[in-house]
């Protein structure tokens, strides 16, 4: 029996397909030729069978350099531009580090990390290298203030759901997305545009909005994905006119029906489509009906993906989750049964589940537990909402309350304020249990956004 | 705007928005008797901080929650500027 073959990123990479390319805001290089060039300084052979940790101040050489290093490393760890230094050390240790990729070679100098390579654009002519092994693909969670867990993934598991899916009709797209590909959002459009034979736009944290949009344009990106909170921010610039994307997806937080329609009106000739991912759990399924929540039926086995609902939150179980969580303290990734727990909780109402919040992102108000997003979902059902933020502060009477940040649509009359605030609460009062009505509804300019695209609920 | 009248405005919204029918407001009129639950004086205590900056619960520990209509006004008014 010959072992089985192995796919590494190069291997969906060739000459045979011109024209194709991956750009961010400064540089374009082209994915036609980078099989036979490198970003490495051509130092690729010293990294085979390395723990690698790519620690990179930009995406475009993360991106190229991942390509380079799929097949040949034996693992790679991937960081997140907001990744806090002072994790870096424990990291290293639980991920055995033994070599490091870095455009900043002064900073590691003395640490301790034997091997130190250098990348750099543009690309310099190399013989291409062949796929040796399936490299492991480490990646962190996000979202949590403490040490981050490093979820273990192949290419095989991080690519089940776009293999599946099938080559997209029509010309090859051309991928944008508003997340960091160094992030399991933003790295499945990366391999997604690696994998149909397209090209990529990558986003750029300098970068204003609208001169984001004007890259998109120029570029001809005809796919692309983000959190609703990254789309509402686009909803909200005005930006969005000029842009006619053929697909827009969302990930990453809970799509509700005000985000959905939203973009529906906004691109009217798109299909706009929300996927249900994690960095553990994989790519569960995506919707493309329009509407928030998913069809009862997904639950049980679909296309390989097994999901359940215990305790009211999502489990998943399929061949495109993690395989394990990596370091001296991991945690088990998955229950006796091989299941992810998400941690997401949803509501079945009628033939279809609702998605109501984290569990870890419940408040406790007056002894009962609320998710924000489901209040939030209620108040984004008013026209005249763009984006809201509902949280619990301290109440002497009883214990805590509900309080609401919220962002008009562009150009709405101040004067019709206290007008919208008497609507919105009607709105909630009918919809919402009266312990989840907000107490108090501010007006704000702006809500805070993670790196990771997702509204920031520290202080929930 | 007196504190009073801030107060009393307060109330009646919260009243409106609440469903309730209030009774006459007197000073000796007991809060159980407005027909106020303890999430309405929670919703109460929030937007009287948000406009008047204090929150006279809060600040002493030892404060009992007040009897009456009249001692609820009097706990704003009594606050040092």
């Amino acid at each position: 029996m010959s072992p089985r073959e192995i796919f590494a990123l190069r291997d969906h990479l060739g000459a045979e397909l011109r024209g194709r390319t991956l750009s961010d805001a400064h540089h374009v290089v082209s994915l036609t030729d980078i099989l036979s060039q490198t970003v490495l300084g051509g130092r690729l052979r010293e990294l085979s069978g390395r723990a690698v940790l790519l620690k990179l101040s930009d995406q475009l050489r993360s991106g190229l350099a991942m390509i380079e290093l799929d097949g040949i490393a034996r693992r790679m760890l991937l960081c997140p531009p907001d990744l806090n230094p002072a994790h870096l050390n424990a990291l290293i240790a639980d991920a055995g580090i033994d070599a490091v990729v870095t455009d900043e070679p002064g900073r590691w100098a003395d640490t301790g990390i034997a091997l130190v390579v250098t990348a750099q654009l543009p690309p310099e002519a190399a013989v291409p290298a062949k796929t040796e092994r399936a490299t492991e693909w480490l990646m962190l969670t996000s979202g949590t203030l403490g040490l981050p867990k490093i979820v273990g993934h192949t290419l095989e598991a991080l690519t089940g759901a776009i293999v599946a899916e099938g080559p997209a009709r029509g010309p090859a797209p051309v991928w944008a997305t508003f997340y960091d590909i160094r992030r399991y959002g933003g790295l499945q459009i990366f391999l997604r545009a690696v994998l149909s034979g397209g090209s990529m736009v990558l986003s750029d944290p300098h970068e204003a909005l609208a001169d984001h949009v004007a890259r998109l344009n120029a570029r001809a990106v005809s796919h692309i994905s983000g959190t609703p909170s990254h789309w509402r921010k686009l909803l909200m610039s005005g930006s969005a006119a000029k842009f006619a994307p053929r697909y827009v997806r969302l990930s990453g937080e809970i799509a509700d029906q005000a985000v959905l329609d939203g973009l529906k009106a906004a691109f009217p000739n798109s299909s706009v489509g929300h996927a249900y991912a994690s960095t553990e759990a994989g790519v569960g399924f995506a919707v493309n009906d329009g509407l928030e929540g998913f069809p009862a039926d997904y639950l049980g086995n679909r296309n390989g993906v097994e999901m359940k609902v215990v305790d009211g939150s999502l489990r998943i179980r399929s061949t495109r989750t993690a395989h394990a969580y990596i370091g001296r303290a991991a945690a088990a990734l998955t229950d006796d049964d091989g299941f992810v727990d998400s941690g997401d909780i949803v509501e079945l109402r009628g033939d279809r589940y609702y998605f109501v919040g984290r569990r870890g992102g419940i408040i406790n108000i007056g002894g009962l537990k609320v998710h924000p997003e489901e209040i939030e979902a209620v108040i984004n059902r008013h026209p005249d909402v763009r984006m809201s933020r509902a949280k619990s502060r301290r109440s002497p009477i009883t214990g805590g309350i509900v309080v609401a940040d919220v962002i008009l649509a562009d150009g709405t009359d101040p004067a019709r304020a206290k007008e919208i605030r008497d609507q919105i609460l009607d709105q909630c009062r009918a919809q919402l249990a009266s312990h989840k009505v907000p107490a108090v509804i501010r007006f704000v300019e702006a809500l805070d956004v993670t790196p990771a695209g997702k509204l920031a609920r520290t202080d929930a | 705007m007196s504190v009073k009248s801030k107060v009393i405005e307060a109330i009646r919204q919260i009243a409106k928005e609440q469903h309730v029918t209030l009774p006459e407001l007197s000073d000796d009129l007991s809060l159980h008797e407005t027909g106020f639950d303890s999430l309405a004086f929670a919703i109460l205590v929030a937007r009287l901080e948000d406009e008047t900056g204090v929150d006279p619960f809060t600040i002493s520990e030892d404060a009992a929650f007040p009897a009456t209509v009249g001692d609820f006004v009097r706990a704003y008014e009594n606050v040092p500027a």
